[in-house]
């Protein structure tokens, strides 16, 4: 198993940008950053959720509270499938009953991530409301799930994969698609 | 006459075989020539004799029938396990002609009539000599003397409350006292109950390691030595039954320096194996006494050979397959060994330098024998042919379900040993022979 | 991977990797037992069997705890000794438990290489809650965790395990997982309760209690099991507080930062005087909440999950 990359779909600038314009569609949508928080899924949604933290600060000039999500335990396909070990974890430094939440994802596919993440949130509180906003939607939803805020839509195969790069895991930032070969 | 093994001839010559006895491996092939189920000749060469159905044994050794001292058959009272009949099958396959059944059945064999029973139930068998041991105390309860001369002329041999201590140490001293008189030997089970407490294995490093209640030496040595000085004090004739550590081994050399009239036995498994095959709290491993540790294997090894033990006996002690699943503390102590008796002892001692093929022959056969006053044992002219013919570098693999016994709970399942029984002969006729496939024997 | 194996039947046969890995997953576990709900969905739908041949209350409830917090189906099967006596086997308990399609069976048993034995017949994952003085893994795992949690790094630590040596499964199983992490372990108790040949694991072996906690970073004070000493180890309770109990006066010839753990259940003013036991020094209502989260990561660990899955996310 090989992953090709085929292309480069955003490059940095590419990011900042999309990220600058969701950072306004969501003050907009919110009127303002009142209540509001951000909940990065491990572990490329972290990153990107700190870079629309850092989008939104600019425009409004106030900080909004940021979260991490682990969604291990809440996953549906408990598997004896899976690479090398890394450990992430929950951090929820406030508390998320009556916030509207903006959950940041990398990549919205099957939608079987987001419905965990919605579950973990549920565990620690009931927030007002949750948005979903992510960087790449390629399609080929497998639950009814849709996105509030979205970066760039990309239509895939499902042979296809995109990888999202950051700064603090990749030591780059840039968004590619590619497929897996056999050799 | 041509030999025919479906029906064994009344007169025959067994031929070109290396007569291995009186402690000596003959280098010269010789014969054997049995009439009506006597030895009627024997020695090297060809005998001038001419129109008897000939065994051409080629390459084997023949050697007197092998003589345990110390065999369970569990009959009466514990009938799934053994009966004497397949008891008597598996000293068959083992190369056994005479064994010495101990008294712990239930009920106990400690009266004339029991004794009886057993020696009809060998006969009917017709695999092997059955000589009873009876029990020192009624029940073995250990408080008072069972009626030994009615159950010597019954046909006991000895007496010994085996698979318990004689506990009492009067009646220990009274028993070696009336023995004395009769001419037969006390077997001692030697163990100190309040030593031993829970334990089911060695008290060592392993027990230690494992978890599991330990069974000191010090159990063995102290009893051993009690029993030395009784011997000592009465005169009479002490057998102590399977010798495992190395301190009882010294204690039993010290007293036969000293002139006591003391012989002993030792298992195979005693001088093969040391407590670390309990590791995975097989209950194949468990026995008492326990598997000691490799110091006392090798002390058990070198008292055989320079004679401090006389002889091998095997403590075959069978038990039924759902016993042994039980959990190694809670399963019952003992192994088979009959079938394996020969493979191990020429494996564990004779490929290791300890002793001679010839010397481990005259601790299954002659020397036991011979310390019992049992009338087997030799191969010698006018005595009953009970001979076995062996291929003593024949590499096998014990496997579980190849027992005649009807238990197999062998420690030895899966290994490879060196050394095999490939017929058995009581009395001229045939008991046992080695049908395995792919091998023709003569 | 973090485990390999199908069952954790003792500390003997896991890695200091395994260890140290088991102990990033339960540090995780515990983290959800902040929250406002205490357990996560990651075992719905799966069936744990909790076998209990030997009264346990502790223990057993920890398992149960860990696994209603990973939300599996629970079963409780403790039973009675006559059962037994009755003449059925492990093995026919066993499988009568396969023919269940349970996915895992946490077993406590009197006998040493009970667990071991259920793990060889039966396909589903075993997990040793103690298997006579054998091996008492996740007990061994929660004590490690506790202390790695004070101390960082085992390696040249000093931990002396106080106590009757002999019975004890806690003690083994504390022995083979801080000697891998490259701890220095002293036991230390009467000469009656300190069984010969553990030196050859890698242990110092001190009978005099003064010695044995001088340089302790941390010392594990074991349950004087008063109910299995029918040869009497020894005198009374009342001697056995005075030569090896852990008193104020103890306490005070620690080194400075030195902790007291104990697997409960205690017997005050045995093993341990009631003041030390309500005091500052001690760490013992940790262990408990580090039990749970141990034991969830094994089971977890044990059932497929595994960390590496998590959140890369996209594809």
């Amino acid at each position: 198993m090989n992953f090709v990359e085929k292309a480069v779909i955003m490059n940095a600038t590419d990011m900042n940008r999309a990220i600058k314009r969701m950072a306004h569609e969501i003050v907009e949508a919110n009127h303002g950053v009142e209540n509001l928080v951000l909940l990065g899924v491990q572990r490329r949604g972290v990153p990107l959720a700190r870079m629309l933290g850092e989008a939104i600060q600019q425009v409004e000039g106030s900080e909004v509270p940021e979260g991490s999500l682990d969604i291990t335990f809440y996953r549906d396909d408990l598997s004896k499938l899976g690479p090398v070990p890394q450990v992430a974890s929950t951090e929820m430094p406030f508390d998320v009953t009556d916030k509207i939440v903006i959950l940041m994802d990398d990549v919205l596919y099957t939608g079987r991530t987001v419905r965990a993440a919605l579950d973990v949130i549920m565990d620690w509180g009931r927030p007002q409301a949750i948005r979903l906003a992510v960087l790449v939607d390629r399609g080929h939803r497998e639950l009814p799930v849709r996105p509030d805020f979205v970066g760039k839509n990309v239509p895939t195969s499902q042979r296809e994969i995109i990888k999202v790069k950051v700064q603090e895991f990749d030591d780059k930032q840039e968004v590619v698609i590619g497929e897996v070969t056999e050799k | 006459m041509e030999w025919s093994w479906q029906r064994i001839p009344a007169e025959y010559l067994v031929a070109n075989v290396k007569l291995c006895h009186q402690g000596k491996l003959g280098k010269r092939s010789g014969f054997i020539h049995v009439r009506k189920g006597r030895i009627e000749a024997l020695g090297v060469g060809t005998p001038a004799i001419e129109g008897l159905p000939v065994l051409d044994a080629a390459g084997l050794v023949c050697a007197p029938g092998f003589v345990d001292l110390h065999v369970h058959f569990r009959e009466p009272g514990q009938e799934e396990k053994e009966v004497v009949a397949t008891g008597s099958a598996a000293a068959a396959a083992g190369g056994f002609t005479s064994v010495v059944t101990m008294p712990n059945t239930l009920p106990a064999i400690d009266n004339g009539a029991m004794v009886r029973y057993l020696v009809q139930r060998g006969k009917e068998a017709g695999l092997c000599r059955v000589f009873p041991a009876g029990a020192i105390s009624p029940g073995r309860k250990g408080d008072a003397l069972s009626e030994f001369a009615d159950m010597i002329e019954a046909g006991a041999v000895a007496f010994t409350d085996d698979g318990s201590p004689v506990v009492n140490g009067g009646l220990m001293a009274n028993a070696l006292k009336y023995a004395k008189m009769l001419g037969v030997p006390i077997l001692s089970h030697a163990e100190d109950l309040s030593i031993i407490g829970k334990g089911v294995m060695h008290g060592g490093y392993w027990s230690s390691r494992l978890g599991l209640a330990g069974m000191s030496r010090v159990s063995e040595d102290s009893a051993v030595f009690r029993d030395l000085e009784l011997a000592r004090a009465t005169g009479g004739h002490l057998h102590i039954c399977h010798v495992s550590t190395r301190g009882a081994v010294e204690i039993i050399r010290r007293a036969k320096n000293d002139g006591v009239r003391v012989t002993a036995e030792a298992t195979p498994h005693h001088f093969s194996l040391d407590h670390s095959r309990c590791r995975d709290f097989s209950p194949l491993f468990k026995m008492n006494p326990p598997l000691r540790e490799s110091e006392d294997v090798e002390a058990i090894a070198e008292g055989l050979a320079d004679g401090t033990l006389d002889c091998i006996a095997t403590d075959h002690a069978p038990h039924t397959g759902t016993e042994k699943e039980y959990q190694f503390d809670q399963a019952p102590f003992g192994v088979t060994g009959l079938e394996t008796a020969l493979g191990v002892g020429i494996t564990y001692l004779v490929k290791s330098g300890v002793m001679d093929l010839g010397r481990l022959v005259e601790c299954m056969t002659e020397k036991p024998a011979r310390l019992m006053g049992l009338p087997s044992g030799l191969l010698e002219e006018g005595e009953p042919a009970d001979f076995v013919l062996l291929d003593p570098e024949r590499e096998w693999i014990v496997e579980a379900d190849k027992f005649q016994s009807m238990s197999s709970n062998s420690s030895f399942i899966g290994e490879k040993l060196t050394g095999k029984v490939v017929s058995t002969f009581l009395g001229g006729r045939l008991t046992w022979r080695d049908s395995t496939e792919n091998v023709k024997y003569p | 991977m973090i485990l390999q194996c199908k069952d954790v039947l003792g500390l003997e046969d896991m890695s200091a990797e395994e260890i140290l890995g088991v102990l990033d997953i339960a540090n995780r576990f515990r983290a959800v037992f902040d929250r406002p709900v205490r357990s996560v969905p990651i075992m719905r739908g799966r069936t744990v069997v909790n076998f209990f041949h030997e009264p346990s209350t502790r223990t057993r409830i920890s398992f149960e705890l860990a696994e209603k917090r990973l939300s599996a189906d629970i079963i409780n099967f403790v039973s009675s000794e006559s059962s037994f006596k009755k003449g059925e086997t492990l093995r026919d308990t066993a499988e009568n438990l396969a023919a269940m399609k349970i996915d895992m069976l946490i077993v406590r048993h009197s006998s040493a290489g009970a667990a071991r034995y259920l793990a060889d017949v039966l396909e589903c994952s075993v997990i040793n809650a103690g298997d006579g003085p054998h091996e008492h893994p996740t007990q061994g795992l929660l004590d490690i965790m506790t202390m790695h949690q004070r101390l960082g790094d085992m390696r040249g630590k000093k931990v002396t395990i106080i106590g009757d040596i002999t019975h004890s499964r806690v003690a083994r199983s504390n022995i083979w997982g801080l000697t891998k992490l490259g701890a220095e372990v002293t036991l230390c108790g009467p000469p009656t309760m300190v069984p010969g040949g553990l030196d050859k694991l890698g242990c110092r072996i001190e009978f005099d209690l003064a010695k044995a906690v001088r340089d302790a970073d941390v010392l594990n004070v074991l349950r004087i099991q008063l109910e299995r000493h029918s040869s009497r180890a020894f005198p009374s309770n009342r001697e056995y507080h005075r030569m090896f109990g852990i008193s104020p006066d103890v306490v005070r010839s620690l080194k400075p930062g030195a902790f007291i753990m104990h697997p409960g259940p205690m017997n005050r003013d045995v093993e341990i005087s009631s003041e030390v036991a309500d005091g500052p020094n001690q760490v013992i209502l940790d262990q408990v909440a580090n039990g749970v989260a141990v034991r969830m990561a094994l089971i977890y660990l044990l059932s497929g999950g595994d960390p590496g899955a998590l959140g890369s996310g996209s594809n």
